[in-house]
């Protein structure tokens, strides 16, 4: 039996979410608390960021299980099963990710607080599909708002990368 | 690449950005991300009604509930009750009247945010709801809604003949709706008292310094008991000018004795900030045969919601560039911003030329369709140059390329015929349109933005270069909002000592003084003036040590560029450093402007940035949707000082321009605004987002260091009513109001 | 708040006996925003997380059943947009890639908001909601589950497991007016889908009534001008007409995202649009 159980505010609860790999137990937790929550503010884990915690901004783009989603839409405690992966397991150490190093190198970063959302989904996206043509990834991409680019440098950052991935620097 | 007498990464170089490896790992610490053990949530109850009278206030329920630590009202400021960036009119909570719907009230803390919503909850307000005052236009008249009343400033310029008029006269109204700045970290931060009542506050703003002189003159401290830290910003565009959560979160912590945290969710967020001034206008032209501007007559009302905020500057630009960046020697100007029940407005990128810049581009085209004339021909026959005469009879005395700018913008490639794909035409996954029912059109605007504050204001920026070991540190208080000004910072310190590792480190009020505003276009001219002056001066503290060194007099040793020369030798700056840091702080000014006269009359600016756009557009006529497919641009920078980064300001603006034309406004009705959030207040997406081409015009500007102007407003200032021209062009619709709605288009 | 994570239909239908008023969770795209914004607050949560028959669908005689649990999308898999393109389509401008891959069918029918992209495609397919309880299982007519703006005839008890779609031989088309080109809410939508083997030709307005619309006059009006052998309508005026009687049936209210006129103007251009792409 895996139910979480019956609580009523103020009363605590625990539970285990297997994120980047990692058993965490979340303790004290108000069962109503989104899976963004619970990684920013239960695990410390403040890469997923909270723009408009109503799905429309992509700016806590996480992967349950494999499909990205918007962690503010998720409640965490429904969320025992899964495979929760964010932005801070796309690097490898002190490595970037090739599309963490594009960004960067295309000027794709200002503010910064749509940058892990679209980290993990531009990441997302090549893994499914390397080579995909400029409308697709403006269709994949387009749960991701930014503000201060106009996009223009992301999309580079997209082709640079799929471009040295295809041996064609 | 030619090896050249400087450090890598000096100016006009790719260098790369000091904060970016951690913003794309995800380890920035923006405001929102703050933590320390045993804080408490804050959160703001605020009021529900345009405009009422507080009949009861009780907040003893809250107070009554587990985990709820303290709730503060108006009755427990201690200090100034009122703050505000030019003048203090806005309470830091209501007492007896609310003026706008989202008005704080009371705040609390408490252990989690779910306890604190629940006591917001809790609190007990009755209401005596009054009628609210929504309409601009009206305000002038209506009883007064604010001990400083419903005029918030009216500005007139009256130059050159009266009786001037000529061949052709076009007259015309027009109307801009509210934007939102719509940045995407939301207000945010975390307050920390010291055992000593002191605080720190650790925030996303644009301006610390201003930021805690509210904060302590609210809370009756001395300012050297609050020291703010700049948290990381995500995004401003104006709307982290006015404090937010600042002197609530300073307060609760305060009367907690807890560090507090709060951060607010998007809806908050849509009435916690300003946003840009709706506006209304009257324009009439009179123009030669051939073109020539004779006249221009100019009425405007702004609506600045119910608190000042910086009104009173945004109403300045609007009257002083409301006829664009056209040479007329006679105008008549009024330009009023007023106070209502709406709320409230002030900074936004653009700051009163991007309203006025519609009104004047919409005149423009009319203009030339009067007279028979190319667009363009029309903008390039009365576009402003060196040595002309502005509206306030200042004269233009640094680089005005503007017929550069247009030329350039227009040069650019047209783009493709329309796509044959349904996600590249109007309406997108929709799927609304085929091919055959989209019509093309092209539209052009130019725009004229001041660079740095005007009017008189006296306007300063600090900074600490220090170098030590080989390693030079830049201290300053300027906030990096995401522009990139802590690579420009560290650029110019490369440049001017030629030493290559370069620490930006973001100062606290407490380490450095004011760096000022980042706004106005104006820190790498204030800031990065402040640290090139820093730099020049610590490069003299090493030469004169080299001479103390050497036994040679001062006049032996000079500089080159970045090296020391004497009589026997010449040494890289870097290698000639004396044991001992050398710290120098200094503080730099911009050249005096002066308050305009009763006519409107003065120099009262420091220097003005100008561009052009031309936009492509696909319009689906019957259904009177928009895709933007392409926008070109000439700006007027200067110099360029990194190119990435300046293009990122270019396209980033030109898309907020864009928004601005065809989806951004917030509805507001009866005083209530109706899409506070983004599933309604709609941001241009990755499938709206258009191709630009951005050409830089670079004549260096006499008075800027480097040359360079600031880059990041001139961008949204004509890009959206290019795009409303485009609109125009393809539909034939009139379209004197800004956003474009389908409607507008299809039903005319 | 409780959640409760069944992993089988029998425990959930039993939760649910023994406690009906507990929300029930699918892809949580509407739910969680008015739980983070503090709009709800229920006692019990009831994820549908575990039940992995949910999320399946399967061609069953002329029709196809869709799990509650199938996501937007799944809906774009070819293999069940071939069967149901308007359905598709209409899945592909909902949300984001995020809120596609995590929202469901079920989920858009329980929330019924007037601005429910499957609402009128479902309509103009004539599809049925399966509701099961612990006491059994009936169904019910699209237009006899959504009872009103964000109302439905679900009771309290009852889980609503599947949509039976009727398969229907020939085009389709959901279009659909927002005032962006991604990631927007309709102001007005249209679903037109036509029936080769039964002649008919069938409507749906969406945004533009407190439920989906169905436009039957205009239905039986048009399908006697069809030429059904050449499979096309050689009049275009026939195809304004039909836009003309769509937007009659179309019901708006003026709201902060468009007027009462857009709306039905955008119906009458939609849906000539939509049937002219037909037929």
């Amino acid at each position: 039996m895996t139910e979480t159980n019956p609580t009523a505010w103020p009363a605590e609860s625990t539970y285990a979410l297997r994120v980047n790999g990692t058993e965490h137990q979340v303790p004290d937790s108000w069962v109503g608390e989104s899976l963004l929550h619970v990684l920013r503010e239960r695990l410390g884990l403040y890469g997923s960021k909270n723009a408009c915690e109503q799905g429309e901004c992509g700016s806590c783009t996480v992967l349950v299980d494999g499909r990205p989603v918007c962690a503010c839409l998720e409640l965490a405690a429904g969320c025992i099963d899964a495979d929760v992966r964010t932005v801070e397991c796309v690097a490898a150490g002190e490595l970037l990710h090739d599309v963490q190093a594009a960004l960067l190198a295309e000027g794709g970063v200002q503010c910064g607080f749509c940058t892990p959302g679209f980290v993990v989904a531009i990441s997302e996206l090549l893994d499914r599909s390397p080579d995909p043509g400029p409308l697709e990834v403006r269709e994949a991409l387009s749960g991701n708002l930014c503000r201060c680019t106009g996009y223009s440098r992301i999309f580079e950052a997209v082709t640079s990368v799929v471009e040295v991935r295809r041996g064609r620097p | 690449m030619a090896v050249r007498d400087r450090a890598r990464g000096g100016l006009g170089t790719e260098a790369a950005r000091p904060d970016g490896i951690p913003k794309v790992r995800g380890d920035f610490a923006f405001s929102s991300d703050l933590h320390v053990d045993g804080m408490l949530w804050g959160r703001t109850l605020r009021s529900p009604h345009p405009h009422a009278r507080i009949r009861t206030l009780d907040v003893t329920p809250a107070l009554a509930i587990a985990g709820v630590s303290a709730v503060i009202t108006a009755d427990d400021v201690p200090g100034e009750l009122h703050y505000g960036l030019i003048s203090a009119d806005q309470p830091v909570f209501a007492r007896d009247v609310v003026r706008f719907v989202g008005e704080p009230i009371a705040a609390v803390a408490a252990d989690h945010p779910e306890t604190a919503r629940r006591a917001l909850e809790a609190i007990i307000v009755e209401y005596d709801v009054l009628t609210p005052l929504v309409d601009a236009e009206a305000a002038a008249g209506w009883e007064p809604i604010h001990p400083d009343g419903n005029v918030i400033r009216s500005v007139v310029i009256r130059r050159g003949d009266a009786a001037a008029t000529g061949d052709v006269i076009v007259e015309g109204t027009y109307e801009i709706g509210m934007q939102d700045q719509a940045f995407l970290g939301p207000e945010s931060g975390l307050a920390i008292p010291a055992e000593d009542g002191s605080i720190d506050l650790h925030v996303a703003t644009q301006w610390t310094h201003s930021d805690r002189d509210q904060v302590a003159a609210c809370l009756a401290m001395p300012t050297d008991m609050i020291r703010l830290h700049l948290a990381g910003v995500g995004g401003a565009f104006g709307a982290r000018e006015d404090v937010s959560m600042q002197v609530h979160a300073s307060l609760l912590a305060k009367v907690a004795r807890r560090p507090v945290k709060m951060s607010y969710l998007r809806d908050e967020s849509f009435v916690g900030h300003v946003h840009r001034h709706p506006a209304r206008f009257w324009m009439r032209h009179h123009a030669d045969r051939d073109g020539t501007l004779r006249r221009v007559e100019v009425r405007t009302t702004f609506d600045g919601g119910a608190y000042a905020s910086s009104s009173m500057a945004v109403i300045g630009n609007a009257a002083r560039f409301s006829v664009g960046p056209y040479r007329v020697e006679s105008v008549d100007i009024e330009a009023t911003a007023v106070r209502t029940n709406n709320p409230p407005c002030g900074a936004m990128r653009g700051f009163g030329s991007v309203q006025v810049c519609f009104a004047h581009e919409s005149q423009m085209d009319l203009l030339a369709a009067e007279l028979g004339m190319d667009p363009v021909e029309l903008r390039l026959h009365n576009a402003l140059r060196t040595g002309d005469r502005l509206p306030t009879g200042q004269v233009l005395r640094g680089a005005a390329p503007v017929a550069e700018c247009i030329r350039a913008a227009m040069a650019h490639p047209m783009p493709d015929a329309s796509p044959d794909e349904v996600l590249a035409r109007p309406g997108g996954a929709g799927r609304t349109s085929t091919a055959t029912e989209i019509r093309r059109g092209t539209g052009l605007a130019v725009g004229i933005k001041n660079l740095m504050y005007s009017e008189g204001e006296n306007d300063t920026a600090s900074a600490t270069v220090r170098l030590a070991g080989g390693v030079a540190t830049v201290k300053s208080a300027a906030a990096e909002v995401g522009q990139g000004f802590v690579t420009i910072a560290q650029q110019i310190v490369r440049e001017v000592l030629g030493v290559e590792e370069v620490v930006f480190h973001s100062a606290s009020t407490a380490e450095v003084a004011s760096a000022g505003s980042t706004s106005a276009s104006r820190q790498t001219w204030m800031s990065g003036g402040a640290v090139a002056q820093a730099s020049r001066l610590v490069a003299a503290a090493i030469c004169q040590a080299v001479a103390l060194r050497e036994g040679l007099t001062p006049e032996e040793v000079s500089l080159d560029g970045t090296t020391v020369v004497t009589p026997t030798a010449r040494i890289p700056l870097a290698d000639a450093v004396p044991d001992q840091p050398i710290e120098i702080a200094t503080t730099f000014h911009h050249a005096p402007t002066e308050p305009l006269d009763e006519d409107g009359q003065g120099d009262a600016d420091v220097s003005f940035a100008f561009a052009a756009h031309r936009a492509v557009v696909d319009v689906d006529p019957d259904l009177g949707l928009v895709r933007v497919v392409q926008i070109t641009t000439g700006q007027d920078v200067g110099r360029v000082l990194h190119p990435t980064q300046l293009l990122g300001q270019v396209e980033g603006g030109t898309v907020q321009g864009m928004g601005l034309a065809v989806m951004e406004e917030i509805v507001v009705q009866d005083g209530f605004v109706k899409n506070p959030s983004f599933t309604d207040y709609l941001l241009p997406t990755t499938l709206d987002a258009p191709e630009i081409l951005a050409t830089f015009i670079e004549e260096p500007e006499p008075d800027a260091p480097f040359g360079a102007k600031g880059v990041g407003e001139p961008p949204i200032i004509s890009s959206g009513p290019a795009v409303v021209a485009a609109i125009r062009d393809a539909t034939g619709a009139p379209l004197r109001r800004m956003p474009v709605r389908p409607a507008d288009v299809a039903l005319g | 708040m409780t959640v409760l994570l069944p992993d089988s239909l029998d425990r959930a239908l039993a939760h649910l006996a023994a406690e009906p008023g507990a929300h029930v969770l699918a892809g949580g795209t509407d739910f969680m925003v008015e739980v983070n914004y503090g709009h709800r607050r229920p006692e019990t949560v009831l994820s549908l997380r575990r039940l992995d028959d949910l999320r399946m669908w399967h061609v069953e005689a002329s029709h196809v059943v869709l799990g509650a649990c199938v996501t937007y999308a799944q809906l774009l898999d070819p293999a069940l947009a071939d069967l149901m393109p308007g359905l598709a389509q209409a899945a592909r401008t909902v949300g984001s890639p995020q809120i596609r891959s995590t929202g469901t069918i079920g989920g858009n029918l329980s929330t019924a908001s007037p601005a429910g992209d499957m609402l009128p495609v479902l309509a103009a397919l004539d599809a049925e909601v399966v509701l099961a309880s612990s006491t059994g299982v009936r169904t019910l007519a699209l237009s006899e589950f959504v009872t009103g703006p964000k109302r439905t005839a679900r009771r309290a008890d009852e889980l609503l497991i599947a949509v039976r779609v009727p398969v229907a031989n020939g085009p389709q088309e959901y279009l659909k007016v927002g005032v962006r080109n991604a990631m927007v809410i309709a102001v007005a939508s249209v679903a037109v889908v036509v029936d080769h083997d039964g002649r008919t030709v069938r409507a749906a307005l969406g945004s533009c009534g407190p439920v989906p619309v169905r436009c039957h006059d205009a239905e039986s009006w048009v399908a006697p001008l069809v030429d059904w052998d050449a499979r096309r309508i050689d009049d275009p005026r026939t195809h304004e007409a039909f836009g003309v009687r769509c937007a009659e049936a179309a019901r708006p209210i003026d709201d902060h995202r468009s007027t009462a006129a857009y709306r039905s103007h955008a119906c009458r251009v939609l849906a000539r649009r939509a049937l002219a792409r037909c037929l």
